[in-house]
């Protein structure tokens, strides 16, 4: 495999591609709608959505084709970025188009390909008006993602941030439920303060990396991490403004008050984007920027006892709101603050299991939370509700619907043999190695965890079936269950045999460790350099 | 990749290399087989694809796309979730042929296979060390290496045997039982994974993949207490189990995040190893027991997690025969026994083991005395001696508990299993009638023995045996254990520690008497459920009666088998004082896992001597004598009146009837505060209240009421936005570059 993806230069084009790709779909989708579309109406039943749906859905397969040679391409045991392209963008700023991938990224990268495909999926006829413009955005949006997981250059990195917050805004606020603009405004306004801080924090730093003799920024991330020298204080504040942005994006406790109501009100592929991919963006930052920037403030004593406190107290918070959801889509949205809690231990716990641990919640909730997200999409589609209680007793009328929605459940809850345990057991094995009592707290969760889903999926799936409504209702189609079967494979493969991946993100993980943790006693970023 | 290679160094070595040992993974594989092929006929047979766009199936669409596939989804095979009380009569499911010998013949293998293997084990001759395989690379995380991998040793060989062997009995007789359910493939299909994750369980050589098969066969647990899972009875009685279970699990967690963090090992030899290097009855040996500890009382039902037992007799007989006797709740003992190094070295968690098993074992029975369900009884007795078996392991005497284990996975099985026979035929006496009385209630039963003899006599013997009566199985076991929990009380070092400032020798006396008081509890409530099911007048009703039957030899057959299991099991491991065969053949067998750890604990003591032994065995049978006697003597069946026409209970009857009101404890003291806080205080007040109402919300109104201001001052608003932000940017830069 690797011989044949070295005789087309694969390494050289790649990363660039995968940005490219979704542009030019988006692109063809913008001309094909500028000609025909928008005539209003159901579009699924007057075919308008058949065009987009189906550009879009081949440019996300070519996409995600073209990404898994980045599998075999990558070279775990290589700790410099791989496949690096670079160029100047804007040079009298010092600012530099830099892309490349690490262990981490890679899997990033991988899960955002795998989920937008399934996405287009899920949107295929819950999308029924402005289905162009949809597409579009959706297309758009990956390359945001992609681009903040592939930046080596602080602005760059800024810049796809940005990127992917518009379409995301525009996908809630248009196509969403009901509360609708209340819900995508909120997702602005909280996104946006964070993110107006982090920009503050970038260029301040690129001024600290100037060039002396020049007086140009430089924002490569690299010569940054080397070079800028700040003051601990400065850091601090530096920290904090990373810290705002991304702690929004995770959700950490306190700030997420903004995900249940984006989630509810999101479309389907919305939810799903949402939560597998964007919330990991959060984290990502932390793990790529905030940390290693910025180790003596993040490993301060206080600081760090602070985040690992609001990682514990989400985790636990997150859970127990979720018991009492009465709206299966809420429930969700607050198990994701509980499940993201997990990622933010493991990264501060600062050990290599929980750090892998970490990177592990990070894939599994894409795909376990994701595939819960579609699923309450397609029951949404035949009975136009999520409350809880409007169910009860389906799985004998949608049996395929029941076993995979039990599939996903034991996911999700971390049952071992499923994808969901590797994440949790080496997070909270790897924690309690430096927090045993945080860890022991978080354990506990294991409970109230299985105590939430169990009982949501008993009120839907079980008991007696006495409604009227639900009688009749259809059980998964073939689209449905083509989106949802790799679903079920990743659950079970990276249950059973998690090793290949977890092979992929040990440099990574290992140097972000000890990187940290051999920096995280000087004064100063790049000062350490500078004395050497 | 240093581990693989080492394994396959010391593998070179090992007596059981080459042999058909190396095939041990066939024999959780066969059952998962089983899994999937009897999971593809169930889906298929009840799935039919919905529409190509969801929407347009209600509505003015519906009946023109879907061509009628919503309706025949209500006419399923599976579809009506026939509980005990469908008396509609039922078509058998089309694919009940391939089931019914894909179901039980992949035991059947896995059973045949896991035969060869013991015989080539013996023919193998003396084997000190574990024949460990290697299969792949699961959790490799910086250095922690975690493999998948089987071990191999008399223990798991053992529990591979009990596991195979009764699971195969019962899924021939599940065959019978289950004959008419709707669900019949999708049956087989969770008990197959329950074995198969039974089976990783035993056979694992890590403690993590132990958890796999631990957490394994609660997720078939859950499945199958919920079978039918339209009755919310029966799905909440399946949630239950898992939630209980799962502090357990915390607890088990715990238990492997500090044995990775002191002996940086998870894997049994290596905790083996690393043990060594920790202080004997240190902090963290004993902390390490306990937590695992608190894991085995969920998963064996031991106080206080022993409240999802009882409500798990919601699900199907085989069920309750397979999982929650035979097999998954012993898992608790297993584990403790596996762990026999670790629990030497902690007198303190062994006295809290010993402690919790002897009030278990009382107050389970004293609460299997007032019982009705004929599964209940049962269920409570499995409660009182899974208590017994952690007696045995929990004292030191781990040869004893498993061998209780064995012998009680033989009369409990059959006494479920006869149950399952007695339910059968009422039922269908009462769906002939169309009658919707409880087939469970003994108030309905009385005088069976005349309808279904063979289930009767068989039955006397798993209740002669599990009563304690020579020379039945339970008998030789129950004595070992308590026996040696005397000895262990006159010289051990369990009996030189202290809890609580009591010396732990008068804490196992204290434990002893319990166990008597508890054998003659045991006795008493066994002779009752067969008086009142078996004995005196027929109270099922006047025209029923005339339909109750005899199950058919499918489920008969394996009833015998195990009948003939519960007469002679003690055999395996005959006492010295009754040389009826070969001394001891069990203790033998298991000496090289637990012999060294067994020692350890008697720190040089010998066995209680001769003319002791007889005056405990003596008083023994005195007391298993005495509680059958007062049952027999005391109890008129005459006098009781079917279930609908009986008076409720009073006093402290009442009070075991209730089960001492402990459910109902803990939904007061835990659940509902849990509940109440996390919707009142955490959604309603932090939540919605706080963060979002005075925090995100007040914010807003205070950037409107800044915005107002500024619009006092210019017209241009989206002007002055963009400026502000500006400046903003330009102080927040400028304040950071001046220093």
């Amino acid at each position: 495999m690797n011989a044949l993806l070295t005789s087309i230069g694969y390494t050289h084009w790649i990363l660039p591609a995968l940005l490219i790709i979704p542009l030019i779909g988006a692109a063809v989708i913008w001309l094909l709608g500028a000609r025909g579309g928008g005539a209003g109406g159901d579009e699924v039943v007057s075919g308008v959505a058949a065009t987009p749906r189906m550009v879009a859905l081949v440019t996300f397969a070519v996409e995600f084709i073209v990404s898994l040679g980045l599998w075999w391409s990558f070279d775990p045991g290589n700790n410099a970025w791989q496949s690096v392209v670079d160029y100047a963008w804007i040079p009298s700023w010092g600012i530099r188009f830099t892309i490349g991938v690490d262990g981490i990224a890679v899997m990033m990268v991988l899960l955002t390909t795998f989920i937008m495909l399934l996405a287009v999926g899920g949107s295929w006829t819950s999308i029924r008006a402005r289905s162009h413009s949809y597409y579009a955005l959706l297309l758009v949006l990956t390359t945001g993602m992609l681009g903040v997981f592939l930046s080596l250059d602080l602005f760059l990195f800024y810049v796809m941030w940005e990127v992917m917050l518009i379409p995301m805004y525009f996908i809630i606020g248009i196509w969403g439920g009901d509360r609708r603009i209340y819900a995508s405004l909120k997702f602005f306004i909280y996104t946006m303060v964070g993110s107006l801080l982090m920009l503050v924090a970038i260029i301040y730093l690129g001024l600290a990396a100037r060039d002396p003799a020049t007086g140009i920024p430089t924002f490569a991330y690299d010569y940054v991490l080397q070079n800028a020298m700040v003051t601990s204080t400065a850091a601090k504040w530096l920290f904090g403004a990373f810290f705002l942005a991304f702690a929004v994006k995770v959700p950490m406790f306190p700030f997420h008050t903004w995900l249940p109501d984006a989630h509810v009100e999101a479309p389907t592929a919305g939810s799903v984007v949402l939560a597998s991919i964007m919330l990991k963006l959060g984290t990502f930052g932390f793990l790529r920027l905030a940390v290693p920037l910025f180790p003596s403030a993040a490993m301060d004593p206080t600081i760090r006892g602070i985040i690992l406190g609001l990682a514990v107290i989400g985790i636990v918070y997150g859970a127990l709101v979720s018991l009492v959801q009465p709206d299966f889509k809420k429930l969700v949205a607050y198990s994701s603050v509980s499940h993201l809690g997990f990622v933010m231990l493991g990264i501060f716990a600062l050990t290599v299991q929980s750090v892998q641990g970490a990177l592990m919640v990070m894939i599994n909730h894409g795909i376990s939370t994701g595939a819960l997200f579609f699923l309450i999409g397609m029951i949404y589609e035949r009975r136009h509700t999520r409350l809880i209680d409007a169910y009860g007793g389906i799985a004998r009328v949608v049996p395929m619907f029941a076993a995979i929605l039990t599939i996903v459940t034991f996911s999700s809850i971390g049952v071992p043999g499923t994808n969901g345990f590797i994440g949790e057991f080496l997070v909270l094995l790897g924690s309690f190695q430096t927090q045993p009592v945080l860890s022991v707290i978080a354990t506990t969760v294991v409970i109230i965890s299985a105590a939430y889903l169990l009982w949501a999926i008993q009120r839907i799936l079980f008991n007696p079936l006495d409604k009227r409504e639900n009688e009749h209702i259809p059980d998964l189609n073939r689209r449905e269950l083509a989106i949802m079967v790799p679903l079920v494979a990743a659950i079970v493969w990276l249950g059973v045999y998690p090793a290949p991946v977890l092979r992929r993100m040990e440099g990574a993980a290992t140097k972000f460790v000890n990187m940290v943790d051999a920096r995280r006693n000087l004064l100063t970023t790049g000062v350490a350099e500078a004395e050497r | 990749m240093i581990p693989l290679l080492q394994a396959a160094a010391t593998a070179g070595t090992h007596p059981l290399t080459g042999t058909i040992a190396e095939w041990v993974w066939l024999v959780p594989l066969l059952p998962l087989l089983g899994f999937v092929i009897n999971g593809a006929l169930s889906l298929a047979s009840v799935f039919h694809a919905g529409p190509g766009d969801p929407a347009l199936a209600h509505g003015e669409a519906h009946g023109v796309d879907d061509g009628g596939h919503g309706h025949a989804a209500a006419h399923d095979d599976d579809a009506h979730g026939a509980t005990g009380d469908d008396h509609h009569p039922v078509v058998r499911h089309r694919f009940a042929g391939v089931a019914s010998i894909v179901g039980p013949g992949v035991l059947i293998l896995s059973f045949l296979l896991a035969a060869a293997i013991f015989l080539a084990m013996r023919g193998a001759g003396e084997m000190t060390a574990p024949f460990i395989q290697r299969y792949f690379s699961w959790m490799p995380v910086g250095d922690m290496h975690i493999d998948a991998a089987f071990q191999l040793d008399q223990l798991s060989m053992m529990m591979t045997l009990v596991v195979t062997g009764v699971g195969m009995l019962i899924h021939l007789f599940s065959v019978g039982y289950m004959q008419d359910d709707p669900g019949y493939p999708r049956f087989f299909a969770y008990l197959n994974l329950f074995v198969f994750f039974m089976l990783v369980l035993v056979l694992a050589g890590n403690y993590p993949l132990l958890f796999i098969g631990w957490e394994g066969v609660g997720v078939c647990s859950y499945l199958l207490i919920g079978f039918w899972f339209s009755d919310k009875v029966n799905s909440d009685a399946g949630k239950k189990a898992f939630i209980v279970n799962r502090i357990g699990d915390v607890g088990f967690l715990i238990a492997m995040f500090m044995m990775f963090a002191n002996m940086h090992a998870l894997d049994f030899t290596g905790v083996r190893e690393g043990a060594a290097s920790l202080p004997f009855g240190g902090i963290v040996v004993t902390t390490i027991c306990l937590f695992l500890f608190l894991g085995c009382a969920g998963k064996s039902a031991q106080i206080p997690l022993y409240t999802w037992l009882p409500d798990a007799m919601a699900g199907p007989t085989p069920v309750s025969a397979l999982i929650h006797a035979a097999t998954m709740v012993t898992a608790g003992v297993y584990l403790i026994a596996r762990t026999n190094v670790l629990f030497s070295m902690a007198p303190v968690a062994q006295l809290v083991v010993v402690i919790i098993g002897a009030l278990t074992a009382i107050f389970a029975a004293s609460i299997g005395l007032k019982q009705w369900d004929i599964k209940k009884v049962l269920a409570y007795s499995t409660v009182s001696q899974l208590g017994y078996m952690f007696i045995g392991v929990g004292s030191g005497a781990y040869v004893s508990g498993l061998f209780h284990l064995v012998t009680h996975a033989f009369f409990k099985a059959l006494l479920f299993l006869g149950s399952g026979s007695v339910i059968f035929a009422m039922h269908r006496a009462y769906h002939h009638t169309d009658n919707h009385d409880d087939a469970q209630d003994m108030r309905n039963m009385g005088g069976l023995k005349q309808y279904m003899p063979v289930t009767f006599w068989l039955m006397w013997i798993a209740t002669l045996a599990i009563a304690g009566i020579p020379p039945f199985a339970g008998f030789f076991s129950k004595d070992e254990i308590l026996g040696g929990l005397f000895a262990r009380a006159q010289h051990s070092t369990i009996a030189s520690a202290s809890l609580f400032g009591i010396p732990g020798s008068g804490w196992l006396y204290f434990a002893y008497l319990l166990g008597l008081v508890a054998a003659f509890m045991t006795a008493t409530y066994m002779t009752r459920m067969m008086i009142y099911t078996f004995h005196g007048p027929n109270r099922t009703g006047e025209k029923e009666r005339g339909h109750l039957a005899e199950a058919p030899w499918i489920m008969t057959g394996p009833l015998v088998v195990l009948g003939i299991l519960s007469a002679i099991g003690g055999w395996l491991n005959l006492p010295e004082f009754a040389p009826l065969g070969r001394v001891g053949a069990l203790e033998h067998w298991l000496d090289p896992v637990v012999g060294e750890s067994t020692a350890r604990v008697m720190a040089g003591a010998g066995e209680t001597s001769a003319s002791l032994e007889y005056t405990l065995v003596g008083v023994a049978i005195l007391i298993a004598v005495g509680g059958i006697a007062l049952a027999w003597t005391r109890l008129k069946p005459e006098s009781l009146v079917p279930k609908r026409e009986a008076a409720p209970e009073e006093g402290f009857e009442k009070v075991l009837v209730n089960k001492y009101y402990v459910d109902e404890i803990y939904d007061k003291t835990i659940v509902e505060p849990v509940v109440g806080v996390s919707r009142g205080l955490l959604w309603r007040g932090i939540d919605a209240g706080l963060i979002d109402g005075v925090g995100v919300n007040g914010s807003a109104y205070l950037a409107r009421f800044v915005g107002w201001i500024g619009s006092q001052f210019q017209s241009g608003q989206l002007g002055t936005y963009a400026w502000v932000l500006v400046a903003g940017v330009l102080a927040v830069l400028g304040a950071f570059s001046i220093r």
